[in-house]
């Protein structure tokens, strides 16, 4: 157990991605690989699950505002405010295939931004389907660009298609070329893509989320169907994720109870 | 080869594994995820009547001697379980309940509920460290224990094992004040409340500040709280507290447990844990000359 403990590090770099949107730099000792998350300690606050946006030190995550915790973050964060972080959990994203397709929705970006350069690293082609609200929420998209092209969607228009990345996403998969798809975003986005890659019949790798309490599974909080997002994911493959009853469907609420996700 | 098969309050288990309360048991399928590899049984997380959100994180901290958690029972309340319980036991799992309430008749209404669902037994939680007004208190009062006991001896058919808290001078006398209460067996032992400070922030990691502590630190504890039970009272009873492998186990059944819980221990070497303390458990009793589980048990008492 001695490997993962907490480690109490100050922030190196807080840098603005857009108004609700940081991207938290940080030293630690850790070797996160593509996909993988941390526990993030935000003292007298909460502690809650992120992707590593940045995999080497100064390694970074990646948050929007949503709730408490991540508000409470953003309101303390500066040069030197010390958080805790343990880590790392999770499983990875497969590097492998002759040509990926990367499929991002908002701040899901965070999760694959690390696989879609490690994909271009080694050397495989790698083209990125990414929708966001607006243009300012395109995060990543100049390291996205280093990477391969990029297919930009926007629900306003104000960059891109003006529409939805899935159906950017189809429109791609239908050529024919892809040999693999990795998703992080919203649910019922990934729902979509993992649908039309498994149609296609295209290796499909989703970066799912599920409320979290220990991370290390135990506690039987972040379930999908009898996985634990915390330990058999976050990534899943198309194929079980095809026979899922949950995946796009059910979530689990704070004290266990079935929701709609 | 040894017969590995555990008899324990009048319940016939497959081994004498079980997973405890409190690890991959908020979800049907996780229950039989467990069981399928290979536990005797699965013990739920210790639901109460209504739905429970638990503490904040940090909930838990990992440590080099083990696990410090405060989740604060979250639970989706007995009436939502009934599909979780009814989902590992369609599959073929052996279900115990595990239950809690603020008192007697609260324990006695959840637990009657629960039983109705088709557990083997239920194990009552008297004993949580880290959830406010639930558990402490009644940890440290016998006669709350007994009192508790009574009233769900009445309200279900199936074995009651009461769960005992370490963090009292004497065990052994709340043993005895749950066989008074009825009791089928106890349950030993609890986690022992701890904590955990991060000296760079100086203040407690745990949101709650205390937890309790379970893993191999506290197997030491156990042992010693098996052996002083069973030593003042003749009652069936579950070993648990830092068991990671077969030799760990009959540790436990010499002390004097029937039968023993298993946690933490998965963090380490994941749900094969049962399978694996199983075949370690029957290499050693070939080893030393044991057919079955039952001549283990209170082995170490002269």
């Amino acid at each position: 157990m001695g490997s993962r403990l907490t480690q109490i590090v100050p922030l190196e770099d807080v840098v603005v991605e857009d108004p609700k949107t940081k991207t938290y730099r940080f030293r630690a000792d850790m070797h996160p690989r593509p996909g993988q998350f941390l526990m993030l300690w935000i003292p007298r606050a909460d502690e809650v699950p992120m992707a590593y946006s940045y995999l080497e030190n100064p390694m970074g995550v990646t948050v929007r505002e949503y709730g408490d915790a991540t508000r409470a973050l953003a309101a303390e964060s500066k040069r030197g405010y010390r958080v805790g972080v343990r880590g790392p959990f999770g499983n990875s994203f497969a590097v492998e295939g002759r040509r990926a397709l990367a499929v991002a929705g908002g701040v899901g970006i965070a999760s694959v931004i690390a696989a879609i350069q490690a994909y271009a690293d080694a050397g495989i082609a790698i083209e990125t389907a990414f929708g966001a609200r607006t243009k300012q929420e395109l995060t990543f998209l100049d390291r996205a660009k280093a990477c391969g092209p990029v297919h930009v969607a926007t629900d306003d228009g104000s960059a891109g298609y003006r529409g939805l990345v899935t159906d950017v996403a189809a429109k791609l998969l239908h050529d024919g070329t892809f040999d693999m798809v990795l998703t992080c975003g919203p649910e019922v986005m990934m729902k979509k893509v993992v649908d039309t890659a498994n149609a296609a019949g295209v290796h499909v790798q989703a970066s799912l989320e599920r409320y979290m309490k220990c991370g290390i599974g135990i506690c039987d909080a972040c379930v999908l169907d009898d996985r634990l997002v915390c330990t058999d994911g976050p990534i899943f493959w198309g194929d079980e994720l095809a026979k899922s009853h949950d995946f796009g469907r059910w979530r689990r609420d704070i004290s266990g109870r079935r929701v709609k996700a | 080869m040894a017969d590995l098969g555990a008899e324990v309050a009048g319940l016939r288990l497959r081994n004498p594994t079980m997973l405890a309360s409190g690890f991959l048991d908020e979800t049907g399928g996780s229950m039989l995820r467990v069981y399928s590899a290979g536990a005797g049984a699965v013990v739920t997380k210790s639901i109460g009547p209504e739905p429970r959100a638990g503490n904040l994180n940090p909930t838990v901290v990992e440590l080099d001697v083990g696990l410090l958690n405060a989740v604060g029972l979250p639970n989706p309340g007995i009436v939502e379980y009934e599909h979780e319980v009814r989902h590992a036991r369609e599959g073929g799992a052996a279900v115990i309940g595990s239950v809690y309430g603020k008192d007697a008749e609260e324990f006695a209404a959840v637990a009657g509920r629960m039983a109705s669902y088709g557990v083997l037994a239920v194990e009552l939680n008297l004993s949580c460290p880290h959830a406010k007004g639930l558990g402490t208190e009644v940890a440290q009062d016998p006669e709350a224990v007994e009192e508790i006991t009574r009233a769900v001896k009445r309200s279900v058919r199936v074995p009651v094992f009461s769960k005992l808290s370490p963090n009292v001078a004497d065990i052994a006398s709340f043993a005895d004040a749950a066989k008074r209460g009825g009791a089928d067996g106890v349950t030993a032992i609890n986690t022992v409340k701890s904590m955990a400070i991060s000296a760079d922030l100086k203040m407690p990691i745990l949101k709650n500040r205390y937890g309790g502590l379970s893993g191999p630190a506290i197997k030491p504890v156990g042992l010693r709280c098996v052996y002083e039970i069973r030593e003042a009272v003749d009652l069936p009873i579950l070993g648990v507290g830092g068991i990671e492998n077969g030799r760990d186990a009959i540790e436990y059944l010499m002390a004097g447990a029937s039968a023993v819980q298993i946690g933490t221990a998965i963090l380490r070497r994941g749900i094969d844990v049962f399978s694996h303390v199983c075949r370690e458990m029957s290499d050693w009793m070939d080893a030393n000359g044991y057919a079955r589980v039952a001549d283990l048990v209170g082995a170490a008492h002269g």
